[in-house]
């Protein structure tokens, strides 16, 4: 392996682990903030029994997602330093501005939430998590700026070979970022959703001590759930119109449509031969595809084929075809995943409207492992958007093979790539083994954290 | 004052606010298994820097985001020449974040010792790798003239960048001791004098041999001429008054002095570097300085109005909630695990 491909997945690695932990983080600050408001606005004990107990499983989340995104404050620069000299003028600025804004908001005001329980007023206690939730998030708008660019570069010029910023308005109201961002967060708000519902249905299914705060959780977490994952659908397909129009060629990978159609057919199943561009099966829906992109049953779609002339003729000869099969593959695992859980929270919905939680024990269990439906297309949508983004980092005018570090050889990457993957295993192991912990022993708080755990139970 | 320069200065502030106040929370992470001999004084310590570590923290990140923008070449270089070093240096603060949380969530000793010695070591290995770093800052490393760093982990690692390092360690140990002396009561408030005690004849003596080196092996001195320049003298005298501050039990006064010791010396390396920001030890010609290392114009300037509007902000509520757990930490507080 070179050090272009080690150093490719030690940023897969590290980022897609990140971002298990981020979508958690932006969607349960705000689920922990709307409990704790209820329970300033009502003064009902019940909600602050709630809000100490997603509040703890969101501690947890929060901690393991702040170690792994040290790392990626820092990686630009380690692993990827041609790319940081060539786009360090526009890309620097929104980390920097991310670091800034929201990192110190969020950690400064979640030590106050944290230890600030009976130092605070009520309601500056209130306002301190409320801060978090709103750093969290306006963190996650930064970094997707970043992020944005390399998909749609906008606002720059190249001058002394390296890409230069000339309008920060624009890089800021860049039109990919104003699709991503409400898409992220949706889809954030969508995985607090199953996090709470899945364990609130495992409680439900044990028949808990405190079953009433489980349903109280459950209901609030389906409503809250209905608007992500509605939303989160909704602003997908906008974002699949858009990237139809400013990068085409994800949006032919994600369809494995190799010729241009006018109609184009979208494919629900297709097996195809990546190298020779053609379908080996396939089943399609006629017209569907170019509805999808254009609204309208009609309208050109274009092909892998075609792009690849074009692109040639563009930008001098090159392979401009990302892997197919991974871009066709894991935009379905996420719309897949999406309306699996569009069904399931519908479903949640029309049961708990009249307060009757008389769930099969089937459907809880169901409910409960749906927790990872939420994880999964977090991930796929991610890898399909970068993967089906290459060869380019930055989209026309950097290819990811030019930006590594010429200067770290392979082998210090690979050492870093295996250390990292081996910590990050290790960390992972712990986290699910307190999220397990502290879900089970359930609203009573009644794990006794200090060294009397075995005195205090007894006694209880 | 061109914008380069004051990016220059912003991001020594940036880096004195980090040294400043991460400073003392490595110092009490590396002091909580020696100071902190049952559970209960370990979690009284933990507590003294539990609501505020990661907000230190992110002075560093903040720093590095802003070396980015203002300066990407400087962070090319530096990062991706600094590898295996930097490495390390994640690997600790990754485990160090996630013990400070986990720590207490579950209560066998197994699990407690364990992240207790994370603690420890993910405060050790940055404390003692900044002074290394440094050191090789302000000594230069092997630049070539395409700005790429030509040696390898070992090459940071010269005597000259170790006793950078120990004098970074102890002197953040001295200064987390006395942070702890302001924070505590009871038997953690005795083990922080006496270690702060034990720490500042260290501290002082290798602070000081470091600066000595400095005469040899760097131009930082030689460049100002004979006269030293009036920070480091400063620095030293911080230095030297806090042995009888401790004696005196003026924590508050101690503190203050070995947090303006951290700043000068600070300054005392931005000054010497200006406006080079990383030296070549190949060509002079070669070092990365503040102008063929940064960012347009027009990037600068849109960073200078941000920094100007926000910074404000980040000191006042970080202020703030300094204020807010100001009190020592004693038997009646409610360790909030
Ligand atoms: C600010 C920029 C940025 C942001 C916010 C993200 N990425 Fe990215 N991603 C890159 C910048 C980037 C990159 C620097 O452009 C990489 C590195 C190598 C490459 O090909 O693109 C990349 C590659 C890359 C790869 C490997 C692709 C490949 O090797 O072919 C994956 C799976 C992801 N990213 C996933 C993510 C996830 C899960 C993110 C959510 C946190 C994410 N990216 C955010
Ligand atoms: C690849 C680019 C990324 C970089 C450089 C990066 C950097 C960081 C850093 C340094 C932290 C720790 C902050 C602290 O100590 O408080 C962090 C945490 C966080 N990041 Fe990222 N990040 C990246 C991707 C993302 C993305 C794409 C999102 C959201 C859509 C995101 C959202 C967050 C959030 C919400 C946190 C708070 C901690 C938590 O996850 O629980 N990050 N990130
Ligand atoms: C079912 C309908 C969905 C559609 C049509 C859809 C569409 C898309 C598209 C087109 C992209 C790539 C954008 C680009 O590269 O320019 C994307 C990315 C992504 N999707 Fe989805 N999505 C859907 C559901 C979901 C769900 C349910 C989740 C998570 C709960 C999710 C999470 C993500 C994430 C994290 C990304 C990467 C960030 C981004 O580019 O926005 N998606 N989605």
């Amino acid at each position: 392996m070179d050090a272009v491909t080690i150093a490719r997945w030690q940023f897969a690695i590290v980022t897609v682990y990140h971002f298990f932990f981020v979508p958690v983080t932006l969607g349960l600050s705000i689920f922990v903030a709307i409990l704790q408001t209820i329970y300033y606005k009502t003064g009902d004990e019940k909600y602050k029994k709630m809000t100490k107990f997603w509040g703890k499983l969101f501690l947890i989340n929060f901690a393991i997602g702040v170690a792994t995104g040290i790392v990626q404050e820092f990686q630009f620069g380690m692993n990827w330093s041609e790319y940081s000299r060539f786009m360090g003028d526009i890309f620097g600025a929104p980390l920097a501005i991310e670091a800034l804004l929201a990192f110190f908001m969020e950690s400064t005001f979640l030590g106050l939430w944290i230890f600030g329980w009976d130092r605070l007023s009520k309601k500056i206690h209130l306002a301190t998590i409320w801060l978090v939730a709103i750093g969290s998030n306006l963190s996650a708008f930064w970094i997707l700026v970043a992020n944005s660019f390399m998909q749609q570069p906008v606002g720059y010029t190249i001058n002394n070979g390296r890409a230069e910023m000339t309008d920060f308005f624009a890089i800021i109201t860049n039109g990919h970022v104003l699709v991503q961002f409400p898409h992220v967060f949706f889809a954030a708000i969508t995985t607090a959703a199953f996090f709470v519902l899945g364990i609130s249905a495992w409680h439900l299914l044990k028949k808990s001590k405190d079953i009433e705060l489980y349903q109280k959780s459950f209901k609030i977490a389906a409503i809250y759930g209905l608007v992500g994952v509605i939303l989160v659908v909704l602003e997908g397909h906008a974002q699949a119109q858009y990237m139809t129009k400013v990068q085409p060629m994800k949006m032919a990978a994600a369809e494995a449509l190799w010729n241009s159609e006018n109609p184009a057919a979208m494919s629900l199943f297709t097996i195809g031969d990546e190298k020779n561009r053609e379908d080996v099966f396939a089943i399609k829906v006629p017209g569907l595809l170019s509805f999808l992109a254009h609204n309208s049953f009609t309208g050109e779609v274009k092909g892998i084929n075609d792009l690849q002339r074009e692109y040639e003729k563009k930008y001098g000869p090159g392979d401009y075809v990302p892997p197919v099969a991974i871009s066709y593959w894991t935009f379905r695992a996420m719309v897949g995943a999406g309306i699996l859980m569009f069904l399931l929270v519908l479903y949640s919905i029309y049961k708990v409207r009249k307060n009757d939680f008389n769930f099969s024990p089937f459907m809880l269990k169901i409910l409960f492992w749906s927790i990872f439906l939420p994880f999964i297309a977090n991930s796929t949508g991610w890898i399909f958007t970068e993967m089906a983004r290459q060869p380019w980092i930055v989209f026309g005018l950097m290819q990811t093979k030019d930006a590594v570090s010429n200067t770290v050889p392979a082998g210090n990457v690979l050492f870093s790539l295996i250390v990292y993957t081996l910590l990050y295993a290790v960390l992972m192991v712990a986290t699910i083994f307190l999220w397990k912990k502290y879900a089970k022993a359930g609203m009573d708080g009644n794990v006794e954290i200090n060294e009397n755990v075995e005195t205090i139970i007894s006694k209880a | 004052m061109d914008l380069n320069t004051l990016w220059f200065i912003i991001i020594a502030v940036l880096f004195i606010g980090f040294f400043f106040l991460e400073g003392f929370d490595y110092g009490v992470g590396i002091l909580l298994p020696i100071i902190g001999k049952d559970d209960t004084s370990r979690r009284k310590i933990i507590n003294a820097i539990g609501p505020h570590w990661d907000g230190n923290e992110v002075w560093l990140l903040t720093a590095g985001g802003a070396t980015f923008a203002a300066f990407p070449n400087w962070y090319a270089t530096m990062f991706s020449g600094f590898y295996l070093a930097l490495v390390l240096m994640l690997l600790a603060l990754i485990v160090r974040g996630v013990a400070f949380e986990y720590r207490s969530k579950h209560s066998t000793s197994k699990w407690r010792n364990t992240w207790d010695w994370m603690i420890f070591i993910g405060s050790f290995v940055p404390a003692l790798l900044w002074g290394v770093a440094i050191a090789n800052l302000i000594r230069g490393v092997p630049i070539d003239k395409n700005m790429n760093y030509t040696g390898n982990f070992f090459t940071l690692l010269n005597p000259y960048g170790l006793v950078g390092g120990l004098a970074s360690l102890t002197m953040f140990m001295l200064h987390g001791a006395i942070f702890l002396s302001l924070k505590s009561t009871g038997n953690v408030l005795e083990g922080a004098r006496t270690w702060a005690k034990k720490m500042w004849p260290v501290a002082t003596v290798l602070l000081f041999a470091f600066v000595i080196y400095s005469y040899f092996e760097t131009d930082m001195f030689t460049k100002l001429g004979v006269d030293p320049g009036v920070t480091p003298i400063l620095a030293a005298i911080a230095i030297l008054s806090v042995g009888s501050l401790l004696k005196a039990k003026k924590d508050g006064w101690a503190f203050v002095m070995t947090g303006l010791t951290i700043a000068l010396s600070t300054i005392t390396v931005f000054i010497g570097l200006f406006p080079r920001v990383m030296v070549s030890s190949l060509n002079p010609d070669w070092s990365l300085t503040i102008y063929n290392a940064s960012s347009s114009p027009y990037t600068l300037t849109v960073m200078s109005w941000v920094a100007l509007i926000f910074v404000p902000f980040v000191l006042a509520y970080q202020g703030w909630s300094y204020w807010v757990f100001k009190k020592r930490i004693s038997d009646k507080t409610d360790l909030e695990y």
